[in-house]
């Protein structure tokens, strides 16, 4: 059921959903809300993972252990398949981005009012649960994976290979403008696309749950009495439940492409082209 | 949607989770994950070893077993060989001892005889001395006439 918001109308509710709780000023400005889930979805991956890791035992796993261990070998056999190179880090680099990209991708699943609602009546005005609908985040994760390929581009041929991959190849010193356009250009569209496939496909996901939710919106839970709130109920309810189990594939598929794309670009990364 | 400093931040938050999960997750688990297969590794080996010793100690017994087997039957013909020789030695004792005590019987039943016709002599003597005594009272010198009736008995 949605509430009304305070500018009221579709238009006024959809606004409302998509506006950010901010603070600071022009470029100093924070998004409290995507910062606060995706810290808080963070700190649960990383809580319950270490919960798990710090008593893990060779012996006789417990369930909670056995599915941590099943995510690890899950994604340590990407890893290992994809990149050959010596690295502490790419393996639980890419555990983190599935785990933590799919815990904020599941916050659309959770029912689009319930949370900012709670927030309003705690004084909160404006609440966007879903950290992967915003583009800071996905820039952000994937602006960080951007300075890794470079790191692991000079780390695996040094700073002269990596200069010379983007002054001469792939046509020779005689195009070397071209050359490095071409490489600026390859180079750039890995951290784009990696943004904003994630935040497309999620920002587009939860703009759908917003519109289902416009079936009640204004009713309250007394007016559903009557047939027609009472069939907009249940309209809303079947294309919520359709939407929402088709989502939980497309939340799924996403961290894995994401994660699945960085261990390949840090894998071509470390290669001689 | 705007660019800000939200990216900054979750670029290092980002950092900050990576490495809290290269330091304090992966490697843990991992070697959990690790040291549960080579365990596991080494008992498939060692179930694999214990079976084949298992079969080595089949055959083994069944081994000893034939030959125990052998040594009974071997030692059961020896003890049949022995119970036959023994019945066959007591046969023979027997025949033995029964020849012996027919012939003391009969050497018995030829002394008594003997004694018997001895007895029976003196006393066939006796009596005829008598009868002839009773008979010739008179006129037969018993000395003299006792003599040549003595040898007359000694040759019945």
């Amino acid at each position: 059921m949605a509430s009304e918001s305070s500018s009221g109308g579709s238009a006024g509710y959809i606004e409302h959903h998509l506006t950010n709780l901010t603070a600071g000023e022009g470029f100093w400005t924070f998004h409290v809300d995507s910062l606060f889930y995706s810290v808080l979805l963070g700190v649960l991956f990383a809580g319950s993972f270490y919960f798990a890791a710090r008593r893990a035992t060779a012996g006789v796993p417990g369930r909670w252990q056995s599915f941590v261990e099943m995510m690890v070998d899950f994604v340590n056999t990407q890893v290992k398949d994809a990149y050959h190179g010596p690295s502490k880090l790419l393996a639980p680099l890419a555990l983190t981005i599935f785990c933590w990209v799919f815990l904020m991708n599941f916050m659309d699943l959770v029912p689009v009012d319930l949370l900012p609602r709670i927030g309003e009546l705690m004084g909160i005005k404006y609440m966007k649960v879903v950290p992967s609908t915003d583009l800071n985040i996905t820039f952000g994760l994937s602006i960080a994976v951007f300075l890794l390929i470079i790191v692991f581009s000079i780390r695996a041929k040094g700073l002269g290979g990596f200069g010379r991959e983007i002054f001469f190849k792939p046509f020779g010193k005689w195009l070397l403008p071209f050359n490095v356009t071409l490489k600026v250009v390859e180079e750039l569209a890995k951290p784009m696309s990696l943004a904003l496939r994630l935040f497309g496909n999620l920002y587009a996901g939860e703009l759908i749950f917003i519109l289902i939710a416009l079936f009640t919106l204004g009713n309250t839970l007394t007016s559903l009495v009557t047939s027609a709130a009472a069939f907009s109920f249940l309209v809303q309810f079947v294309l919520g439940l359709a939407w929402a189990l088709f989502h939980i594939l497309v939340i799924t598929l996403q961290a894995f492409i994401f994660m699945m794309l960085t261990i390949v670009y840090l894998s071509m990364a470390s290669e001689e082209h | 949607m705007n660019i800000n400093a939200t990216l900054l931040a979750q670029v290092l938050v980002f950092a900050a989770l990576v490495w809290f999960t290269m330091k304090f997750i992966w490697p843990q688990v991992i070697e959990a994950i690790e040291k549960r297969n080579k365990e596991i590794a080494d008992g498939l080996e060692a179930a694999a070893r214990g079976r084949s010793e298992l079969d080595a100690a089949q055959d083994r017994i069944e081994k000893l077993v034939g030959e125990a087997r052998g040594q009974a039957s071997e030692i059961i013909d020896q003890a049949n060989g022995r119970a036959a020789r023994i019945v066959e030695e007591a046969r023979e004792e027997g025949e033995r001892e029964r020849q012996r005590l027919v012939d003391s019987a009969h050497a018995e039943i030829k002394r008594e005889t003997s004694r018997a016709r001895d007895d029976l002599r003196e006393q066939v003597a006796a009596l005829a001395i008598a009868g002839a005594e009773k008979i010739l009272r008179r006129e037969i010198d018993g000395r003299a006439h006792g003599e040549m009736l003595k040898s007359f008995a000694g040759r019945i």
